[in-house]
Order: structure tokens, then sequence, then C-alpha cells
């Protein structure tokens, strides 16, 4: 029984320092990231979620060249792009995406920019790597208290305008008729995701920003049509895949290739297209049962 | 204008003209949700039948399984003789949902062009011929003034026309329009229902246009094809929009009221209460649920 | 800057644009910039690989690239497009910082990948770039009107019998086409801006499409033309520069537009 136990946690793995930080911060940016995921897949600005994580890795890397913490450059540059997104973009769909797509390109651009700069001038060449890919165990434990203020921050946002915030992404339409402020309640959801995206681009690397923002989300709202409900579901897949992956990850390291471990964003964002696959099929087979 | 001649509501024999269409028994099953049962009906040349019913009450359904779209489990789809199992290019059709971009690099006399032959693959060379062809189209439908216009420009009523051009312009003998009036207002909407009266006529197509609202419709309208219930019921609105009738079709007691020329029916209480807008779309119905 | 080695830069660089310009007429028809940012990075999990495996990066890319394609097209029928190009991306992604993981050199070789490099065309690559490019040409032509039918009204497509599926998988592979000739200049990163900039600026300022198509390969080239002599000059990375021209030409074809429609305004008051 305890080599079945053994096997599947290694030992020291409830011990160790990096992976308690590891755990306690990937459940907070789950909690975090996760309910806002469940407003940006009604809206459909799943693109948008996205590219303020790439555009903010421009941010983060900017940062390093001017030698302050990449979550601030994250945070100004990736709250800059979202309010080029609403300046650009309008109410129609289409266009939003071709401005969203616009804005991603020219934040690329200056991240490649800030990365060749980087690499020239500051020598630091992993820039890219760390930037782009993050590691969720190279968080020291200063930053914990960052990550929960900032987090609890974006969702006490959310919390304030969630009412009108979801009659809006649901219909416009009705939501104008009803003397709601689309444009202003959209911008504000904009800047919470900014907030919430720069945060967890940080904490876990931007894929997994992506991933955490989107998949845990699509999978709930194919499980159930409440979007109360959704945001628990949704919450619950997130923290489970996250707390998988890290006990994954620091299992991995005693597998080939030795010595390295495969990162943790690889184990969750499987994890996470998973869970989105099996609710998915759930959901068809019980709508198709007679 | 109609024909006038004695039929029992349920059976739909036309009033003259060739038979176009026939729906024979179909029935649709989604998700254990009975649609559709029993539907029959036939649509004649030169004839317009309204196809009325509230939302959900399966109206796209039904238009979906004629297009091939959408298979009936029971029941079958006769046009112009031949059985329907696929889609294919010859019923024209207007959609309920478009989404023309007002940025869009395309001009009325393009969405049209497209008519004739887009679903083809390989490249065509322009020629007069097409282009004769896509005026007169425009003409057909009183919008030869916008061929240069953008179409995500176009007013809403503006829009239906140039689509309706674009369903007639390779002169199909099945036209079938989904809500076409739901987006316009009324004067536009009056518009639109006075130009298909005439092209049916004009061009002696049979036209199936749906709606949930009836009124509009009656100045041109032929026949009515009554949905509730998953049940049809077709004949004359004066057949078939009748307390009797109605009642019979809905399964409850349903009031039917006439001012001044106008009809309202009164279904009875049991809406939902809450507000059922569709996420997605997939043709599956999914929709979330906001109560209030 | 046309001596030599440079001749190659400048021969891929005007095919990838011409290309790009086409596919990202359809692209922004169609609301599909996500996915055309999608493959193109998901894909660099591919490049990864094959250095590992000692494949050409090309084939590499030309996989991942087609496989990401294939993945969007099937998770759309089951939900919307957006989740789905997401959900593939990360996956993509997360195969790829695996990929990453396992080997020891990084920096140099990634960088060019991302972001481009003037430098990096090789007589050898010309060949199957210019090959794939016509394949390309050959594919757009035969399915122009079905894809522009199906982009515009989708239900009038499918009921004319042009399945959403096949269409949608016909157009992402093409996508997928163009990623794979990006890595010698432009980079994985920005190539999707090339995609979506110069036919973004085409449609403010014409209304046919073919004039549009036409004056979005003339955009495309000109924003690689200008960006491979400025990365010369400027000593810049390419990528830069293709991302912010992209959106200059954007932004001056919407300025363009908003000029045209206030003296058509004033001329009618």
């Amino acid at each position: 029984m305890s080599a079945v136990a053994r096997a599947i946690v290694e030992p020291g793995f409830f011990e160790n320092g990096p992976v308690q930080i590891a755990l306690a911060v990937s459940a907070v940016v789950s909690l975090v990231v996760s309910a806002l995921g469940v407003i940006t897949v009604i809206r459909g600005q799943a693109f948008a979620g996205h590219s303020l994580a790439d555009i903010g890795a421009a941010g983060g890397s900017g940062a390093l060249l001017v030698g302050v913490g990449p979550l601030w450059g994250f945070f100004l540059l990736a709250l800059a792009g979202a309010g080029a997104m609403e300046l650009v973009g309008a109410d129609r769909r289409r266009s939003r995406d071709l401005a969203t797509g616009i804005v991603l390109g020219a934040g690329l651009g200056l991240a490649a920019l800030f990365l060749y700069l980087d690499s020239r001038l500051a020598n630091a060449s992993g820039a890219t790597s760390t930037i782009l890919f993050g590691s969720i165990f190279a968080i020291s434990s200063a930053t914990i208290p960052v990550v929960i203020a900032v987090g609890a921050a974006a969702l006490t946002l959310i919390a304030a305008i969630y009412r009108p915030l979801l009659l809006s992404s649901l219909s416009r339409d009705l939501a104008a008729a009803r003397g709601v402020r689309v444009r202003l309640v959209g911008g504000l959801y904009l800047a919470a995701l900014a907030a919430a995206v720069a945060l967890s681009c940080l904490a876990t690397g931007a894929i997994l920003s992506t991933a955490l923002l989107i998949g845990p989300a699509a999978g709930a709202l194919r499980l159930t049509r409440r979007p109360g409900m959704a945001v628990i579901v949704s919450a619950a897949i997130a923290i489970a895949s996250s707390c998988v992956g890290v006990l994954l990850a620091y299992d991995s390291y005693y597998w080939p290739p030795a010595g390295h471990g495969w990162p943790a964003s690889f184990f969750i964002v499987v994890l996470t297209v998973l869970a989105y696959l099996a609710a998915s099929a759930f959901a068809s087979r019980t709508r198709r049962a007679a | 204008m109609t024909a006038g001649r004695a039929t029992t509501a349920g059976e739909g024999v036309p009033p003259g003209g060739e038979e176009v269409l026939r729906v024979d028994g179909v029935s649709v099953t989604i998700d254990t949700r009975e649609i559709l049962r029993g539907v029959t009906f036939s649509l004649a040349a030169g004839e317009l039948v309204g196809l009325i019913g509230a939302n959900g009450a399966g109206k796209t359904t039904l238009l979906r399984v004629i297009l091939g779209l959408a298979t009936a489990n029971v029941g079958t789809v006769v046009i112009d003789g031949a059985a329907r199992t696929r889609p294919g290019a010859s019923i024209g059709y207007v959609p309920q949902k478009f989404e023309l971009d007002p940025d869009m690099p395309l001009r009325a006399r393009d969405l049209v062009a497209l008519g004739i032959d887009g679903e083809r693959y390989g490249l065509t060379l322009p020629s007069r011929a097409r282009r004769e062809r896509v005026r007169s189209a425009l003409r057909a439908v009183g919008a030869e003034h916008l061929a240069q216009a953008r179409v995500g420009e176009l007013s809403g009523g503006e829009q239906q026309r140039v689509l309706i051009a674009h369903a007639l312009v390779r002169g199909p003998r099945l036209l079938l329009l989904d809500e076409p009036l739901a987006n316009l207002d009324l004067s536009a909407a009056q518009e639109v229902v006075a130009l298909l009266g005439r092209l049916t006529r004009e061009r002696q197509v049979a036209v199936l246009i749906s709606a949930h609202d009836i009124n509009p419709l009656l100045p041109v309208m032929d026949r009515v094809l009554y949905l509730a219930n998953g049940r049809a019921a077709v004949g004359t609105t004066d057949e078939v929009v009748r307390a009797d009738s109605l009642s019979a079709l809905y399964g409850h007691h349903v009031d039917v009221l006439r001012l001044h020329g106008r009809v309202l029916v009164v279904a009875g209480p049991g809406d939902a209460s809450g507000v059922d807008i569709t996420l997605g779309d997939h043709g599956d119905g999914e929709a979330l649920e906001l109560h209030e | 800057m046309f001596s030599g080695f440079m001749v190659n830069t400048w021969i891929v660089a005007s095919v990838v644009a011409v290309l790009a310009g086409l596919v990202g007429f359809f692209v922004v028809l169609r609301g599909a910039a996500f996915a055309a940012h999608a493959v193109p990075n998901g894909s660099i999990a591919g490049a990864a690989s094959a250095g590992l495996l000692g494949i050409s990066v090309l084939a590499g890319l030309a996989v991942f690239s087609l496989l990401g394609a294939i993945a969007i097209a099937v998770l759309a029928t089951r939900d919307r497009h957006d989740i789905a190009v997401a959900l593939t991306l990360v996956l993509m992604l997360a195969v790829g910082a695996l990929l990453l993981s396992f080997s020891s050199g990084y920096a140099p070789a990634t960088y060019s990948l991302l972001f481009g490099e003037i430098l990096g065309v090789s007589r050898a690559e010309l060949g199957p770039t210019v090959g794939l490019a016509l394949a390309s040409l050959a594919v757009l032509a035969v399915l122009y009107r079905p894809l522009l039918l199906s982009s515009v009204l989708p239900e009038v497509s499918e009921a004319r019998g042009i399945a959403a599926l096949r269409i949608d998988l016909c157009f992402l592979v093409c996508v997928a086409l163009v990623t794979t000739m990006t890595v010698p200049v432009v980079g994985t990163t920005l190539i999707f801006s090339l995609m979506v900039g110069p036919p973004g600026a085409a449609r403010s300022l014409t209304k046919s499409p073919a004039a549009a198509l036409v004056l979005s390969v003339m955009i495309a080239l000109a924003t690689v033309w200008l960006a491979i002599a400025a990365a010369y000059d400027l000593d810049l990375p390419v990528g830069f520069l293709v991302g912010v021209l992209a959106a200059c030409a954007y932004a001056g074809g919407r300025g363009w537009a908003t000029l045209r429609r206030g003296r058509a305004a004033v001329a009618r008051a």
C-alpha cells in the first residue's frame, strides 16, 4: 500500500519548499483566472485573453531591460494593450478579432525588440525562456503576497460589476436596453483580465495563463448552463489540474531524460485539455441518452 | 387570390400550379425532444405559404430538413419529384442569421454573383452574361441602385433584398426564407413582404416564409402552415387561424382575436420566467439561463 | 543590401508576402486572426523537435502546423472557433515547452525562429519554399469561390453542399502552408501580422473583393520590403519591424476610410 503511495507521490513532495509555494500559488492563480475565464468564454474573448499574455510578455522583457521588476512591466503593458483593444476594436465580433490581432502584432513586435536589446545590452540570454514559458517552481515566497493582492483586486472588481457584466456578455442589446453602460463594463472587464493575466503569466508562465483561463471554463460551460455554477466547476478543474500537474512534475524528476524533470506547464495544460474533452464527451452522451 | 377551395385543416392541398415541394409525415426528434411530429404539406409553384410558429416551435428545424441539413427520423421530403436527402444547389435560401460586417470588402453585386455559382471550385472569368444576370436579379428586387454599395453598410431591409436577389439569381423553383422580417422596422417589413408577393407571382416560385407573427404576411399569403407542439395545421388563414383549430393544435385553450384586420393569437400562460439566450452558433440550441 | 546572400532573403520574403496577403484576405474575412496567430506560434514545438531529431526545421514546422490546423478544424465542430484555437494552441505550446526542456542549446536558434532573421535563408531552402508557394497558390485558386461564400454566408454555403468542416480545414491548411514558409525571414511570431495588417488595411481602401486581394498583397510586399531594408540598415529584428509596420498599415487604412467617410458626409450636407 505504501509502495503504491510512494510511486504516485515521490518522497519529500509535501515537505518540499518550492513545491509548497508552487501549490499555493497555482491554487490562488487558478481561482482568479478560472473565474475570469468563464466570463471570457461567454464573451468570446479567448483571443484577447491570450493576447494580453503575450503583450504582457513584451512588457516583462521591457521591464527587465530597464531594470524594473517584470510584474510591473507585464501589468502596465497588458493594461495598455487592453486599452488599445478597446479603443481600436468595436462591438462587432469580427472587427474586434481584427483589432486584437493588430494590437497583438504590435505587442509581439515590441517583445522582439526588447528581447533583442536584452540579449545585446543586459546579456540576459535566458530571458526568452523565462518570459515566454515561465516556471512555476522558480517563484520566490516573496511574490505570494503580491499574487494574492493582485488576484483579490481583480476578483473584487469583477464581483462589483458581475450582474451588468454577465448581462451584457449574454446579450448586448438587452443590457443596453436596461441601461447598462456596456462599453464601460467591457473596459473594466478587460482591465481585470489584464491584471489576472499578468499575474498568472508571472506566476505560471504565459502558456499556463491562457490554458487556465480558457480550458477549465470551456469544460465547465459544457457541463452546466448556469454561469454561477460554471465558475465553481471551472475553479475546481483548474485547481485540480494545477495540483496534479505540480505533483507529476515533481515525480518526473526521476523520469527520463534523467535529472531534468518535465515542465509543470506541460502536465497542467494536458490535464486541462483532457478535462475539457471529457466534459465535452460527457455532455454529448447525456444529451443523446434516450 | 386564394383559391378558396374547401379543405380540411391538416391536409395541404395546393390551390393550383405544379407541385414543387412535398413534405410527408416528417418527424424530428432531437435530444429526446420531439420537435416535429408528422408534418405533412405541399407547396405549388406561384404559391406563397407562411410558416408560422412561436420561437422554438420548430420552424428552423423544418426548413433545415427541407434543405437537407437535418435528417428527419420519419417521413420524406420530395422536391420537383426527387427525394431530398443531402444539401444541393437547387433551392434558394435566405437564412435567419447572417453577419455582414460593415468593413467587409464585398459589394451587393459581388454577393449576388456568388449566388450564381459560389459553391463551385475553380476560378471563373468575369463575363458580360454574368454581369447582366446579376444586374437583372438586383433589378427584380428593386436594388439595382445598390449594386456598388458595401453589403455591410446597407440597411436591414436593403440587405434582405440583396439576399433575396442572391437566392433567386439562379432561378430556383423553391425559395425558403427564415424569419426575414425579424429585425426590420414596420415599413421595411411591408416593403419586403410586398416584394416577395410580387416575385412569387412573376417568377412562379414556390415560397415558404417563416415568421413568428402572422400579421405582416396576411396581405400576400396564399395559405398558412401553423406549427405548434410539433404538429402542423395547413390551410387558408380563415381555416387555420381559429380558436377551435389552434386549440386542437396546441392541446390547450387558445383565443384568437381579430381587430381591424389584424390577428392576435393568445396561447395562454406558461412562458419561461427566465431569459434564454443562445450561446454559440451550432444550431444545436445551447442556451444559457439567466434567472432574475 | 542586394548582394549575394541577401538575394535569397528578398525572394523568399516576397513569396511569403504574396501568400500571406492572399491567405490573410480570408483570415480577416473569417475573423480567424486567432487561428492565424496560433498555428505558427504553436508550431515552434515542431521546429524545436526537428532540431532534436536531426530533421529539417521546415519539415518539423510543416508537420506541426498541419496537425494544429486539423486539431482546430475538428475541435471547432463541437465548440466555438476561438475555444478550439485556444485549446489547440496551449497544447502545442506545452509540447513545445516539453521538447525544449529536453534540449540544451536554446537562445539564439529559437530567437531567429520566433522573430525572424534576415540572413537566415540558404540556397537549399529556396526551392522548397517556392514550390510550396506555387502549391498554395493553386489551392487558393481552386478554393476561392466556396471559401468566399462560406466566409460571407456560412448557412447558405452549407445549404449549397459545402460542408463547413471541409472548407474550414482547407482554409486552415492554407494557413499552415504559409506558416511553413515563414521561418527564414519573418519568424513564426510575426507572420500572422502579415496576414492581418495588410488585408485589414486593404478592406478599408476598397469595396471590391478582387481589388482587396490585390491591395492586400501589395501592402504585404511593401511591409516586408521596408522591414528587411530597415532591419539591414538599422540592425533591428525583422519581426519587430513587421509587427509595427503592419499595425501602421492598418491604422493608415482606417484613417483613410474615416477621412473619406467624413468628406462624403460633408459633400452630402
